[in-house]
């Protein structure tokens, strides 16, 4: 393959030789991937993968209306270029006025990294994580996962200046064990594979299975229930899809205000809580611009390349900002407000050991799973406990219990929250394949909503 | 009774076609030539090529103006090893024959590499070799032959019908079509090329009441299909005049209608949401691959386990249903799958009793059987092929029982049409689903809407509780194009056909009382 920067470049040229469109926006982004997947203590399917994709965005002006063709391709041909970058300007010219059309970004010189090769991984990443597995392996337990890496390198450019580069490594192991009927749950992410703690994931686990030695079998109702960071994690991240602002301005989401307008200004919580997505978070950095090859409520394709700062989304337990584009900020005279690809919550100074001795009687979850919505006006969701629900009672975990479905709003879990941990970085266990970055602390609900039994293991 | 939506039933013509000539055009040969001599040179007993190039056109629209509108283009090749009856995998975006040799290469290292920590050999179930095999799904108008600026105007205009409706306050639309071609080749000397589109069109509505600062909403029903442009640009395929004039006066209805009282309840549910129920409560259960635990950390294990095979009472008497990867417009239909094996259709329960799975050429020797069923699937020139679903259906009774009649048998209970929230464990015993419309029956007719309806059961408990099966005029193909399994995460477009169908006492509850609401 040519290298990602000459293909900007040619891309660029031919958008300027072809002319017949006013703008042009490339993206190149070069993937190198690598999995390693286990079960019954054994490997089975494992690989890695080179992928390149390109995206041309074309952009017809007439006055202050704006088309738009985005194309995007894997074709790693240079010989492909031509016909892409023509594809792209057909699209644009034939294309409805887009409706999110505003000035792109302006933009001179490149930066300091742009001609640095992209980052690379391999099965090679592996090692330390295969030869701790291995031992694992060796015991009587059963372990089931996965570790992966994904390096991505993101190379984006404007014919009106905009040069960005970010390289984003995303990475994530995550172990379940079996013993007997007892299963438990632990994973953690890690950006590039460096002193990955597996041994202190199965020692973890093994405490787990420890505690479910003995069973208990309670029935569907509402339970005092601490859910620990990863939970509160999936929960969160769905209430972040959920904040796109037009749709509450409109009326049709949970964010929505009885007699118009939205929530923002709307008290959820006194702990002071804050939800916030920031590119710079330490540990959970990711690509601080815009990047997109299609528009949607919350990202607009005329926002490429423009930086992504700190949005807090709840503040001090206060819900205070929803998703809005420069174009639909403009509309709706608010400020721009773009998601990143993390999203963390402050928390309090409690560990989670501590909730559970301060905890009388209740349940400590380990993971949520196949969350759905079931009610968008109260952003009301369903799903399962998975891989270990324990009984506390007075001060410690005394039992394994059922798996249960709950039926709960994230929303109302922060209107009910009494106490929140120490935040923490987490792997989110039913989002994990797209939302590896987060930090959460626990939250202790004094009413969690059990609707009923599940007889899965 | 409100009108219930059918297909049309216009004879469809469909045109044989032939793979695309630029696929052909590609080197397909010389490719698998250089990746199985490497592999073969490097050390595998076995190894196989797939040339994969996938095209995704889609397409968003809110109120009738333009959202999004982007045309993906993916295309690689993927090279599978066994190496001391280890699997090995790799791939890459660059169709060149040094590119293949050094990509075959790679999958023997990674295979080496872990050797050690494998201990269950990989053997492979026989199958005949299919030497230049060609195979091309049925559908009639190619999307990708189709500008961009006509699907636009098509989904506009559908979205300007609704929103011209009184009551009628957002309209979101969506259109989305696929092409996948592959080029399959292995050691046995199999070599096969295929191609098949797919294409699936929602339009959604929305109620507002700003003073309550609630909403209601209401989507369509044409189910994804493996049919072409076709399916969506009139009523050929699916009368979208009839939709479309009926959604606002329904959903208007169901912005009025009482909230359901929850309780053991008698259910008719139409085909447009079992569909759904079958995919998950019967399709991912009947995964051999789950049922031995490979998906135990992530996409989860299944009740159904080989011991219960042949005795399992999965379902009442009337439950019949069948896997396969051969019927016109599946979604998971095909030639071949992604491990050269010709598609066929099995029994998965027949009678109410659990009788067989979904596998492939891994899993069929392991359970005992001579020869794979043909499940394997990747849907990326980059992802390994693993087990996938065959289309699942429920099949009707020999009589014609319409849903009417099956309406007449209930005294009190309710009618369930459309799919929208669906959610099920990692064992495949606890499910709650929502829909589109809950229509109140009343001594055997319908009476009004009802909203805030979920149902939820245990899988073998409901399918036990089916009472009733409609007859082959209630049959129809429902789907999905966004299957999910497997890590790293893997999306499958499924098909599943069924009638109608009556359950007795199945537990529905009131999602605002489930949300703490009043």
């Amino acid at each position: 393959m040519i290298p990602a920067q000459q293909v900007v470049d040619m891309v660029l040229a031919e958008a300027a030789r072809a002319g017949g469109v006013d703008e042009t926006i490339v993206m190149v982004r070069d993937t190198a991937d690598a999995a390693l997947r286990w079960a019954g203590n054994s490997m089975t399917t494992n690989g890695e993968s080179v992928q390149r994709s390109t995206i041309v965005i074309s952009i017809v002006r007439s006055g202050e209306a704006a088309k738009v063709g985005s194309l995007s391709s894997t074709d790693v041909d240079p010989a492909a270029i031509p016909a892409l970058v023509a594809a792209s300007q057909q699209a644009a010219r034939s294309a409805p006025d887009a409706r999110d059309a505003v000035p792109l970004l302006t933009g001179s010189g490149d930066p300091d990294d742009w001609d640095q090769a992209p980052a690379a991984t391999g099965a090679d990443a592996f090692g330390g994580v295969a030869a701790a597995l291995s031992r694992g392996f060796e015991g009587s337990d059963k372990l089931y996962g996965f570790a992966h890496h994904i390096v991505e390198t993101t190379y984006l450019a404007t014919s009106t200046g905009v040069r960005r580069r970010f390289t984003q490594p995303t990475g994530s192991v995550e172990i379940n064990a079996k013993r007997g009927e007892a299963s438990a749950w632990a994973g953690t992410s890690t950006p590039w594979f460096v002193e990955v703690p597996v041994d202190d994931l199965l020692a973890e686990l093994s405490m787990r299975l420890d505690w479910a030695k003995r069973t208990v079998e309670l029935p569907a109702g509402r339970y005092e229930t601490i859910m620990p960071p990863s939970t509160v994690a999936d929960m969160m991240i769905y209430l972040g899809w959920t904040m796109e602002g037009r749709g509450a301005q409109e009326g049709h989401t949970a964010l929505s205000a009885p007699g118009g307008g939205t929530r923002v200004g709307e008290k959820l919580t006194d702990l002071g809580l804050t939800l916030y997505s920031d590119p710079l978070a330490p540990g959970l950095e990711c690509t601080p611009f815009v990047s997109v090859g299609g528009s949607s409520e919350t990202m607009s394709v005329f926002d490429n390349g423009m930086t992504l700062d700190r949005v807090d989304w709840i503040r001090d337990g206060v819900i205070n900002a929803l998703a809005y584009p420069r174009a639909a900020a403009a509309e709706f005279d608010v400020p721009v407000a773009v998601p990143c690809s993390n999203l963390l919550m402050t928390g309090g100074t409690a560990e989670l050991a501590d909730l559970v001795a301060a905890t009388e009687r209740g349940l400590l979850l380990t993971t949520l799973w196949y969350i759905r919505e079931v009610d968008p006006t109260t952003l009301l969701l369903t799903g399962l406990t998975r891989d270990g629900v324990y009984l506390v009672e007075d001060g410690e975990v005394t039992a394994a219990v059922n798996n249960f479905r709950f039926n709960e709003s994230p929303l109302d879990l922060l209107r009910r929250a009494t106490e929140a941990g120490i935040a923490e970085v987490t792997l989110p266990r039913e989002w994990g394949d797209w939302a590896t970055r987060a930090r959460m602390p626990s939250l202790r609900i004094p009413d969690f909503h059990m609707s009923s039994i599940s007889q899965a293991q | 009774m409100p009108a219930l939506l059918r297909p049309a039933t216009v004879p469809i013509v469909t045109a044989r076609r032939e793979v695309d000539a630029d696929f052909l055009a590609l080197p397909r040969h010389e490719l698998a030539a250089a990746a199985l001599e490497a592999a073969v040179a490097a050390g595998a007993s076995y190894a196989d090529l797939r040339i994969h190039r996938i095209a995704n056109d889609v397409v968003h629209m809110r109120d009738g103006e333009l959202e999004t509108a982007v045309e993906s283009r993916e295309i690689g090749l993927a090279v599978r090893v066994i190496v001391d009856g280890t699997w090995g995998f790799a791939s890459n975006a660059e169709l060149s024959v040094q590119v293949a040799a050094e990509t075959a290469r790679r999958a023997v290292y990674v295979a080496r590499t872990l050797a050690p920590l494998n201990t269950e050999r990989i053997e492979l179930a026989a199958e005949p070799v299919y030497r230049d095999a060609h195979w091309v799904s049925s559908y009639r108008i190619d999307p990708f032959e189709v500008p961009t600026a006509e699907k636009i105007e098509v989904l506009g205009e559908y979205s300007s019908r609704l929103l011209a409706a009184d009551g009628v306050d957002h309209v979101s639309a969506g259109l989305n079509c696929a092409k996948e071609q592959t080029f399959y080749a292995d050691t046995y000397g199999s070599s096969i090329t295929q191609q098949r589109v797919r294409l699936q069109s929602l339009l959604n509505a929305v109620a507002v009441d700003a003073a309550s600062g609630t909403f209601e909403s209401m989507r369509t029903l044409a189910p994804p299909t493996g049919r072409g442009w076709e399916a969506v640009r009139d009523d050929e395929v699916w009368d979208w005049s009839a939709e479309l004039t009926q959604l606002p006066e329904l959903l208007a209805e169901k912005t009025k209608a009482p909230s359901v009282t929850a309780g053991p309840t008698d259910l008719v549910i139409d085909p447009s949401n079992l569909w759904l129920t079958i995919h998950e409560s019967i399709g991912h259960a009947t995964e051999y691959d789950r049922a031995i635990g490979y998906e135990a950390a992530y996409a989860g294990t299944s009740f159904a386990t080989p011991d219960q095979r042949g005795i399992l009472q999965y379902g009442s008497p009337v439950m019949n249903v069948t896997a396969d990867r051969t019927v016109q417009y599946g979604l998971a239909t095909v030639g071949y799958d992604d491990e050269g094996v010709q598609a066929q259709s099995w029994d998965l329960i027949r009678d109410g009793v659990f009788v067989g799975y979904q596998l492939d050429r891994v899993f069929a020797p392991r359970m005992g059987e001579q020869r794979s069923n043909g499940c394997s699937y990747a849907d990326s020139p980059h992802h390994v092929p693993i087990q996938r679903m065959a289309n699942v259906s429920l099949q009707p009774a020999d009589q014609d029982i319409s849903t009417a009649d099956l309406i007449s048998r209930v005294d009190d209970g309710i009618y369930v049409v459309g799919d929208k929230s669906w959610s099920i464990d990692m064992q495949r015993y606890n499910f709650q689903f929502t829909g589109q419309r809950f229509y109140r029956i009343r001594d055997g007719r319908l009476d009004g809407q009802l909203r805030d309806v979920a149902y939820q059961a245990t899988t073998t408990e409901f399918w036990n509780s089916m009472e009733a099966v409609g007859g082959p005029s209630t049959w129809q193909l429902g789907g999905a194009f966004n299957c999910g399994k497997a890590q790293p995460g893997q999306v499958a477009a499924v098909s599943h056909g069924c009638p109608s169908a009556l359950f007795r006492k199945v537990n529905v509850l009131n999602t605002r009382t489930e949300g703490g609401h009043s």
